[in-house]
């Protein structure tokens, strides 16, 4: 299952060489994240590169930044890992795999992969991003998943419509919502199992879709293999892996982490005044708007001279319209040019030219989006540590 | 259990057979562990049967240690029905205050 090609770029050559043949976890070296507590091991598993590790059961894997700067569509083997619960089918039969439709239906459904492969396919470049994203980087600091910004990514996803699944199964009169359960569980029957739900209209809309495919392979078993829930534009905890289970209910759902957890509070903004808690909360729902430098790390030593900024942006789903970047620390801005339109939920390149003379600069970028907003100067807070979409800066030497 | 059995299968129908098999995917043995500290038994029987030790470790390092994990802990009987004993509960927060 190693990928050679993966293996010969990763550090520490030897130790990989004498474990090659054995499942022993192997910590190639070490990458400390840019906040408190932030060391974390660079781990390798199967059908991944090396990846930065957060937790390891369940397995929880962060890409690291760098794969950003390589292009807009982020590879299967670096592609982000999250889970909430650690009984995995690690043993799962594609042959023996079916997707059950079931509840408020005219006619339950028990679909084979190779049904569902026989429909007619479609594909969407679309972004997936944790709701935990960054959230190392929230101050006062939230309990959770410690992660910088590698928790994303954009991919190629294939697969059919939900709306195509749930015509075939009929969906009565007063359905509601639609939930999702997949092959993943708890550990203990007292932990509330890892059910999803969205509005029928949402579940219909012709865009979410039931993939197995993710950029021209088999998803990996990682992210959700044979088949997982797209929902472009939203937060990766409504795109259940090891999708086996759909029911269409008449009431809104009420499980644990719909009902209590992935809120956030029901403000203008969705963020709290930090440190405190919020009055009322909603479902987290779709990605704020974001934008990156992936060229640049920060801290860089640069040469003076002409240099090209590069990075991506990405939005809920109504595009990217404009980049902007500012080498002066954000007094000034101008406009990047945008790379290749993947589709309003992918990532969008863009890169500038600039030309820096000797000395220390803030380097910032940020995005508009077609619908008109925009990234903020000052961090939102909220006690979960979700939507994070301050404008991103990169402080670099030049000399 | 169901997953030795499943190995067995997958061996009789003979690897490199190109029929498609149970996916078995070997997660690399699991490294992490809690640091040394007061009652440290009772943190690996409880804690380690639904999660890594590398949960514990990663968390922010707050102001308010024992507020923090007293609330982790509440949290993991209250919503996740960790089976933690009352008599317990004491040990493993002075534990994760002393130690993380």
């Amino acid at each position: 299952m190693f990928d050679r090609r993966d293996l010969l770029k990763g550090a520490g050559l030897a130790a990989i060489a004498t474990a090659l043949n054995s499942t022993k976890a192997l910590a190639l070296d070490t990458v400390t994240l840019p906040f408190a507590n932030g060391e974390r091991p660079l781990v390798k598993y199967p059908q991944k590169r090396p990846m930065i590790g957060l937790t390891s059961r369940p397995p929880q894997l962060e890409t690291p930044f760098a794969v950003f700067n390589d292009g807009p569509i982020t590879p299967n083997n670096a592609f982000f890992v999250r889970y909430h619960l650690a009984d995995l089918p690690y043993n799962l039969d594609p042959d023996k795999f079916t997707l059950e439709v079931k509840g408020k239906v005219d006619k339950p459904l028990k679909l084979s992969l190779k049904d569902i492969k026989k429909m007619k396919a479609t594909e969407i470049v679309a972004v997936n991003q944790c709701s935990g994203n960054s959230r190392g980087f929230f101050e006062p600091r939230v309990a959770g998943g410690q992660l910088a910004n590698g928790a994303m990514g954009n991919a190629r996803w294939r697969g059919v419509p939900l709306k195509a699944v749930l015509e075939m199964a009929g969906v009565q009169a007063g359905a509601k919502q639609v939930t999702f359960n997949g092959m993943d569980g708890p550990v203990s029957d007292k932990t509330p199992d890892f059910v999803k739900a969205l509005d029928l209209d949402h579940a219909t809309d012709g865009e979410v879709m039931l993939a197995y495919g993710m950029n021209g392979e088999d998803l990996p078993f990682l992210n959700g293999f044979p088949l997982r829930l797209i929902v472009p534009g939203y937060y990766g905890t409504y795109w259940v892996k090891h999708l086996n289970e759909i029911t269409v209910i008449d009431n809104v759902y009420d499980g644990f982490w719909m009902k209590s957890a992935y809120r956030i509070p029901d403000t203008p903004n969705n963020a709290v005044e930090p440190g405190t808690a919020p009055k009322a909360t909603i479902p987290i729902n779709r990605f704020t708007i974001r934008s990156f430098i992936t060229s640049v790390p920060d801290g860089a030593k640069l040469k003076a001279g002409r240099a090209t900024l590069r990075g991506i942006a990405f939005d809920g789903g109504k595009g990217i319209k404009e980049v902007e970047v500012s080498t002066d620390g954000g007094k000034t801005w101008t406009s990047a040019k945008l790379g290749k339109d993947l589709g309003k939920y992918s990532f969008r390149e863009w890169k500038l030219p600039v030309k820096l003379a000797a000395g220390s600069y803030d380097l910032k970028v940020r995005a508009t989006g077609n619908g008109g907003e925009t990234q903020p100067d000052t961090p939102r807070w909220n006690p979960a540590g979700y939507l994070r979409n301050v404008v991103e800066t990169v402080r670099v030497s030049v000399a | 259990m169901q997953r030795t059995v499943l190995l067995a299968i997958a061996l009789a129908a003979g690897f490199g057979s190109v029929t498609a098999a149970p996916v078995n995917y070997q997660l690399p043995n699991e490294v992490a562990a809690f640091k040394p500290g007061p009652n440290l038994e009772v943190v690996q029987g409880n804690c380690s049967a639904c999660h890594s030790a590398d949960y514990i470790k990663t968390q922010p390092p707050m102001k308010d240690k024992k507020g923090f994990w007293q609330a982790e802990v509440t949290k993991m009987i209250k919503v996740y029905g960790a089976p933690i004993d009352d008599a317990d509960v004491g040990k493993i927060v002075d534990y994760l205050a002393a130690t993380y």
